[in-house]
């Protein structure tokens, strides 16, 4: 092919991070206080250099992507995969032009539609009609485009009887497959998605998938999508590249690299960074997996037992918080521990200490990659603590047969079916039983 | 797929876009224009869900003023016995109160623009400069509704507008500008020190008494006009009195100078620190 239609050279983008404040932005009174308070400083010492006391209190670098570099040929898809914080999202920003580089520079020859997240813009008193007007200016289309591809948005979403009444009315799913559907008409040389479906039913996630997959390869369109889903990517993309740490791990051929992404998970099962609460009090310094002996991994058979351990270090006594666990797969939530409902909960969270939690089976396909989320409550029950957050994912390896599926196809099903799987029993015309008790 | 080929390159040799930090000046002017459609989507979207959401939306617009007018009538007029310019007191309090509640709502609602669409600044890519503009154009209808009720009081006091009345829209555009500007200078302060939403409903208040909405000009003795011309509201205001009132007033044209002075470097030193600013307002808001 001749030239690239995506060239990123030496990509690079730091942050500054502030051990002080949960919020970017400052607040006037502060900076003013700050002023007041050097200039009263510099009266009582005119001749002393910088505040001493500044250096240890300073903001930090912090590089979400470094030295980043690759080309994309026109017509290619591209998937972008890699833990939570290793920067994917940061490179998306960047090529859709919502933050700015710190070093290198993208070429980018052709018009970038991104789709960060469905239904931007979105207004809830406005009416489906309406807000696929909004939503398709929002994401660059022209009124020409938009009233063209209208009754299409419209089909694909499966939302006729509805164009009419404000989105608030909706239910959760014809809101996103509306949102998806306006998105999924744009028609850019270059279409960016960042993990937007992870939300819908599982038809839905299986309509959109094959809608991108027309988008690519039919309609010759760039795609760079990214996804925790491992098995969307394989059957969307020929080519993965792998971030780690803001850097390339590795960039090849899918099925290549997402192995060996795998193993790498396999090896490390903590978080990355540290997980901080709202109001900065607690910090969640690890959560580690462990199997039934008290080892580290992230590897697991069908129906074994899986500890979660969070270690927590509280600088200030944090008293009857509430947390909860979720387990997901690519087709959403699937089950949880969650103090909110059981009703355990520590009565003081004082230093350093932890938090564990088995799950004395997990009744889960193998061949499915799982994510688990964290997140927690202050002692009212209703102000958050920690925001729901992805912390660690791990992985069911075995075969179908060893669970007790027989099926011919099982072993190439299991990675894309739904994932709990509990014991059950056929009663066949022929007056045979046939039962599948797993685990 | 061959016959696809020329027609990808040629999009893609006009469409060729360099990212690399310190850069996006060069096509600013042409994404706004390429932008042009969201800035009335947007602006339609805040006016079909400022009227539809409350049915009073419309009466609240004829309301506030008429309110503002007959309060300002009362004290001005009748209990301080200020000089009316020989036009009916509630013409000469209500030609004020169009520029004035224009500006005031525009600076209000600009102003807080960024903050309450932050989530759209941090997904999608746009000019920035739109969220601003369209929430000074939505006030513009809120204008044309006052403006009708104006006609109607002229009407009333059977009060007929000379020739001036057709360069209103000068006035108009200036303060849009004026309106603008400082709101598009406020809402970048208020991306970057949170608590500067505290400052503009005080800037407004304040505004209000050192504007001359509730008496005229005049009022103000010769030696301070100019001084007080750097409001560049007195400008406009004193603008739309000569336009509708007519004759009966003299332009004061060294303070509708002042106020164009005004009004343009305010405007350039608001974009140029926008413009500084925008880079970062995905990482700060």
């Amino acid at each position: 092919m001749g030239k690239p239609i995506l060239s990123v050279e030496k990509l690079g983008k730091k942050y500054l991070l502030s051990h002080q404040r949960s919020e970017p932005y400052t607040a006037l009174r502060d900076v003013m206080a700050e002023k007041v308070k050097e200039f009263r400083r510099r009266l009582v010492n005119p001749f002393s250099g910088a505040r001493p006391s500044d250096s240890g209190s300073g903001p930090e670098e912090f590089w979400a992507l470094r030295n980043v570099s690759f080309d994309v040929s026109p017509g290619d898809r591209v998937g972008i995969i890699g833990r939570n914080g290793a920067g994917k999202s940061t490179l998306l920003k960047i090529l859709s032009r919502i933050t700015e580089p710190t070093e290198g520079k993208a070429h980018l020859r052709g018009r970038v539609a991104s789709l960060l997240e469905v239904g931007t813009g979105f207004h809830p008193e406005l009416t489906g009609r309406e807000n696929i007007s909004l939503n398709g200016a929002v994401l660059g289309m022209t009124k020409v485009e938009i009233r063209k591809k209208f009754d299409e948005i419209v089909d694909f979403a499966e939302v006729e009887k509805f164009l009419d009444t404000p989105v608030k009315h909706y239910s959760s799913g014809m809101y996103v497959r509306l949102a998806f559907a306006v998105a999924a008409h744009l028609e850019p040389e270059i279409l960016v998605v960042d993990e937007v479906l992870a939300v819908g039913d599982a038809a839905f996630q299986r309509k959109c998938l094959g809608k991108m997959e027309d988008v690519a390869s039919q309609e010759g369109r760039t795609v760079l999508f990214v996804s925790h889903n491992m098995a969307a990517i394989q059957t969307l993309c020929r080519r993965a590249i792998w971030l780690d740490a803001g850097r390339v791990e590795q960039d090849g051929e899918s099925e290549a690299v997402i192995n060996a992404y795998g193993e790498r998970l396999q090896n490390a099962s903590n978080i990355p960074a540290t997980l901080r609460s709202l109001d900065g009090n607690i910090d969640i310094e690890q959560i580690q997996l462990l199997d039934k002996n008290g080892r580290a991994t992230s590897v697991y058979s069908p129906g074994s037992p899986i500890k979660v351990e969070i270690h927590y270090h509280a600088k200030q006594p944090v008293r009857r918080p509430y947390v909860w666990l979720g387990i997901q797969s690519q087709f959403g939530a699937l089950f949880g521990a969650n103090m909110l409902l059981d009703g355990a909960r520590p009565e003081v969270l004082e230093g350093r200490g932890c938090i564990g939690c088995t799950f004395h089976t997990l009744p889960l396909l193998p061949g499915q990659m799982y994510r688990i989320m964290f997140g927690g409550r202050k002692e009212d029950g209703f102000s958050a603590l920690f925001k729901a957050t992805e912390v660690t994912h791990f992985l069911i390896t075995g075969s179908a047969e060893e669970i007790g599926l027989k099926g011919e196809l099982a072993d190439s099903l299991v990675g894309q079916s739904s994932p709990v799987l509990l014991p059950y029993t056929w009663e066949l015309p022929d007056g045979r039983f046939v039962s599948v008790n797993p685990f | 797929m061959a016959h696809q080929d020329p027609k990808t390159a040629s999009v893609c040799d006009r469409f060729e876009l360099v990212i690399e930090p310190g850069r996006g000046f060069r096509n600013y002017w042409r994404d706004i224009w390429q932008y042009r459609e969201l800035l009335y989507f947007l602006s339609w979207r805040d006016i079909l869900v400022r009227y539809k959401q409350t049915a009073i939306g419309v009466a609240w617009a004829i309301l506030r003023p008429l309110l503002t007018m007959a309060v300002f009538t009362t004290i001005f007029g009748y209990l301080a016995k200020l000089p009316s310019e020989g036009v009916p007191y509630p013409i000469l309090v209500f030609t004020a109160m169009l520029p004035w509640q224009f500006f005031s709502s525009s600076l209000s609602e600009s102003s807080n623009s960024f903050i309450t669409n932050a989530n759209m600044l941090t997904k999608i890519y746009f000019p920035r400069l739109i969220v601003p503009a369209s929430a000074v154009i939505v006030n513009l209808v809120d204008f044309l509704i006052s403006f009708i009720i104006l006609g109607a009081l002229m009407a009333w006091y059977r009060f007929a507008p000379g020739w001036q009345v057709f360069t209103l829209p000068l006035f108009l555009s200036l303060g849009f500008l004026a309106s603008f500007g400082l709101g598009l200078w406020m809402a970048t302060l208020n991306v970057k020190y949170r608590d500067f939403r505290y400052v503009v409903p005080f800037i407004v208040q304040l505004g209000l008494y050192v504007s001359p909405v509730g008496f005229s000009s005049s009022v103000v003795p010769g030696k301070w006009r100019l001084l007080y011309s750097l409001n560049p509201m007195v400008g406009v205001i004193d603008g739309f009195r000569w336009a509708i009132l007519g004759g009966e007033l003299r332009f004061y044209w060294p303070g509708f100078l002042l106020s164009l002075v005004i009004t343009s470097v305010m405007l350039l030193f608001a974009f140029r620190y926008f413009r500084n600013t925008e880079r970062k307002f995905a990482d700060i808001i």
